[in-house]
Formats: structure tokens, sequence, C-alpha cells
């Protein structure tokens, strides 16, 4: 059995045997009948719960069934922003926890999930988006959650490229910055997981659709999947499937206030460094950065109308690319490279679910709405808590699917019962 | 880009438009749900993949609303028509 743990050692004597003779990081096992847990969907969050599970509650027979191949859904299709500067208390522990476990990850993981506190600038062009701002500093900081103010004059020094004239269309007068947050090597996430996770025991099924879940017809509690490689029982399920969420849950016969909308992302080809940290703005919703190998990383809204396309639409192309050039004039010349849309289920409040589902057995975290990656840390161990104990656990509690009955709404953005606004 | 059949100005471009959100059936008389029916109405949805019903705005056209058959897998319009209408039927199903 070779060793698998990675380190300069493994490196140098892997480097004498030219790198032929390094182990797989995960087995692929054939699924087994039966298993104490399952986890539908191998992206990041779904591998991350396994993990927690097996690592923190001691679950080993497990398995994580996937459609396709780990990490290729969404986790394969974001702009990777890692930040924590949220406003309600249901939402900010939760964030904040996350972020500490990003903060620990690679180290965890014995994995280098590149994780990058290159700080997460938020731009300010309006005076109550500035009022809205201070408002959202000061929750942040009253709950030890770093963060700072900027002006104009430090903008300029961190994004000497940024367009911070005030004679620009929307002019930026101020910003809230947030150090700790960054970025983060997507594929690394989803493969240090799945390292982990393999290590502890867990199964990782690829290739492996649910196509139904079975129930006890006397209980009504979950007894197990079908799938396209032949039965599977368990009696806890886990659903972690981003965008594909209303489907997995309509299996078991629960409707979520959820609908899948499209977002698009895109990169450039790779020019040199120039952006310090990764920029957002409200005002516009657009955000942007530059990745480690240089290419520029930018993204915006939905596209705006109920979709499992996974291909975006033109119109946003233009709007993104005007938002990106009128806040960095100097990318008119850049070629993108390359152009993405991912599947993202928008709740009806715009914050996730990680909980319980009314049948018992059944357990989610979905809803993401465009803000799952910086969530995977903190949405597998919320929901390999949830799973091991029966509960939520405090950091969740407040992100369950009874807030739409309770109306108890985590509105963070003020929106509205409509997803496609948040 | 869409191509969106408006009932009143014929195809136009998607950026003519604004959606608005599912065709869901508004409730006959909303004094009379309790409130699981309500919390069904107000935030669940079927959220299908394959042909939805949605509600559009004309913006830039006739400031009309109308209802959108339209696949959310490959955005295949199958037709559109004005609200608290029957929908027209269609070629591709019995």
């Amino acid at each position: 059995m070779p060793c698998r743990r990675y380190s300069i050692w493994a490196l140098a004597r892997n480097a004498l045997s030219n790198h032929e003779r390094w182990p797989k990081a995960w087995r692929s096992p054939e699924p087994k009948p039966a298993y104490d847990a399952l986890i539908v969907g191998g992206g990041g969050h779904g591998l991350a719960a396994a993990y927690y599970l097996a690592k923190l509650h001691g679950l080993t027979d497990i398995a994580v069934l996937e459609r396709g191949w780990i990490g290729g859904g969404n986790t394969g299709r974001n702009t990777t922003i890692v930040r924590s500067n949220y406003l309600l208390d249901e939402n900010a522990p939760f964030y904040e926890h996350s972020l500490k476990l990003w903060e620990g990850l690679a180290q965890d993981l014995n994995y280098n999930v590149m994780f990058s506190q290159r700080k997460v600038v938020n731009t300010c062009h309006t005076a109550g988006e500035r009022e809205a701002t201070m408002r959202r500093y000061n929750s942040m900081r009253l709950r030890g959650i770093d963060a700072e103010f900027l002006s104009r004059e430090d903008l300029a020094q961190i994004e000497p490229a940024m367009n911070l004239s005030p004679a620009s269309r929307f002019p930026v007068l101020c910003a809230l910055a947030q150090p700790r947050g960054g970025s983060a090597r997507h594929d690394a996430v989803a493969w240090g997981y799945a390292r982990g996770a393999d290590a502890h025991g867990v199964d990782i099924i690829q290739n492996c659709e649910v196509t139904g879940i079975d129930r006890d017809p006397v209980s009504g509690a979950v007894a197990g999947v079908q799938t396209t490689r032949g039965a599977i029982k368990a009696p806890k399920i886990g659903i972690a499937v981003a965008g594909h969420s209303s489907q997995v849950a309509a299996m078991a016969c629960v409707r979520l206030p959820i609908e899948s909308h499209l977002l698009q992302a895109f990169v450039s080809e790779p020019v040199k460094p120039f952006l310090n940290t990764v920029v957002s703005t409200g005002a516009a919703h657009f955000y942007i950065s530059q990745t480690d190998k240089g290419e520029v990383l930018l993204g915006g809204e939905l596209d705006g109308y109920n979709s499992y396309s996974q291909r975006g639409t033109l119109p946003k192309v233009q709007e993104v690319v005007a938002n990106a050039t009128e806040m960095f004039p100097r990318l008119g010349r850049l070629r993108f490279m390359r152009q993405w849309a991912g599947v993202m289920d928008m709740t009806m409040d715009g914050s996730p679910i990680i909980g319980k589902l009314p049948v018992p057995g059944l357990y989610m975290s979905g809803g993401w709405c465009y803000g799952g990656f910086k969530a995977t840390p903190g949405s597998g161990w919320c929901l390999a808590w949830t799973m091991a104990k029966d509960e939520p656990h405090e950091l969740n509690a407040g992100l369950n699917l009874e807030r739409f009955r309770t109306g108890r709404m985590v509105d963070e953005k003020g929106a509205g019962p409509f997803p496609k606004a948040h | 880009m869409l191509l969106i059949p408006c009932p009143w100005c014929g195809p136009r471009d998607e950026t003519e438009f604004v959606y608005g959100e599912a065709a869901i059936q508004r409730p006959a008389d909303p004094h009379a749900l309790s409130d699981a029916e309500w919390t069904e109405h107000l935030y669940f949805r079927d959220n299908p993949k394959g042909d939805h019903r949605e509600f559009w705005f004309h913006r830039v056209g006739c400031h009309r609303w109308f209802v959108l058959e339209r696949n959310t897998v490959t955005h295949a319009i199958a037709g559109a028509w004005p609200p608290g209408e029957a929908p027209p039927r269609r070629k591709d199903k019995a």
C-alpha cells in the first residue's frame, strides 16, 4: 500500500519514478446493496457532507452517488468567490463558520485547495447603498467578522486599474471590504473532499443517476434509492444536487420553494496580474477577479427566466461586458476564452435550505442561489450534523424549509418572494 | 436569444420583454385559504424540467402581459396567449 499522504517527501519519491506510481486519489467501487446513509450529488457540497459525516460523526458506511463525474456540475461552473459579509442572523454565523473551515481546509484535507485570501471588495455607487453598506459593516464588526470601509482614495491604492473617475456613469463612492475573503480552486475542493472522504471509507460512485426514492409503505420514511446502477437501501438520504433540487425532492413527493435559473460566467485569455482582489458591485450586480493563471474571471446577474439548459443567452453577455469595461476600461481589448452557465436553485427568499425535509430520513442542502461555492465546507458540515443527529445544528436551524410556512423569511436583499430577484 | 411571439405584436426579440413569474393559478377566494394552502400558493413551485407556463410583459412594445409556454431545457416556445384565455391547441400534442 503506497503512502497516501501528500508531502514534499512523497513528491520527491514519486519524482524518482517519473510520477507514474501515484496512487489513485479515490477508489471507484461498485455500489453495495445497502449503506447507513447516502448522499445524492457528488459536487463540493455532497462530498463535503460525506467527509464530515465520516470524519466527525463516525458514519463511514456511506456512499456519494453522482450522476456524472464529481465536481462536474455547479462546482465547476462558478466564479469561486469566498466571503462571509452577510447581514442577517441566520446567514452571517453560518457563512463565517464556513469561512473558518476554508481557512484550515488545505491542512485538514492534506490537499492544496489554493485558498487565497486576497480580499473581497464591494463597491457602492449611491448614497442609499453607502448607508446600507455601512449598516452591513457595523453588523459584521459586531459579530467579530473582519470588515473594512474603504474610501475612493483607499480603493485607488488597492485597485489602481479601477475606474474611479467622478465623471463615470455611476461613480464609485466607497466600498466595503472583507480582507479574509478571496477565492479558491474549485476542482481542488471537490477532489480534496473526495480524497478525504474516500480515505475514511466513503464509497464515491460516479455515473450513477438516482431515478427514484423508495419509501417505507407503513412509516413513509425513506428506505433507499433506485439508480441507473441498481437499487441501494439506506435509512438516511441527503440531497445536495444544486440546480436539480426540485427534481430529486419530487421523487419523494416533496415540493420546494425553488426555481431553477441560469447564471453565466466568463474567463478571458490569461494576462499579467493587474487585479489584486475580488471586486464586486451591487449596483450593477457584477463581480470580477483574476485567477492564478492570469485569466480574468467575471460574471453578472441571472439570465432572468427559468431554465435548465446550462447555456447562457447573449443579452447577458453584453450586460456583463458593459459592466466590466465601465469598471475596468483596460479590459476593452481582452478576448474571452470560455463562457459557461450553471443551473442555480433559486429560493423564494434568496437564502439556502439546509435541514430536514418533511419525509423521515430525508435531508437536503440546496437553494444556494449562486452563492454556493463559498458555503461548500459549511454546507457539508451542517448537512452532516443534521443527518447524523436528525436535528439541525444551531448554525443551520434558521435555514430550514419550515420558514416558508411560519413566515420567518431570510431575505438578505429584501427582494420579496421572487427567485429571479435574489 | 429568444424570439418571443407576443400575442398582440408578433415575434420580437427577448430584450423587449421582462419575465414575470410562473403562470400559477390565482386563488379564487384568498380569504378561504388555510395557512398551508396560502404558503403553497405563495412560495412553492413545480419548477418543471420541460414545458413551463410563465407570465411575460412586453416592456418596449404593447405593455401587456401574456402567458408563454416554453421548454426549460431546449427553450423551444410552444405558444403564447393572452392571460385568462385558453391556450391554443398544440400541434405536437393530441
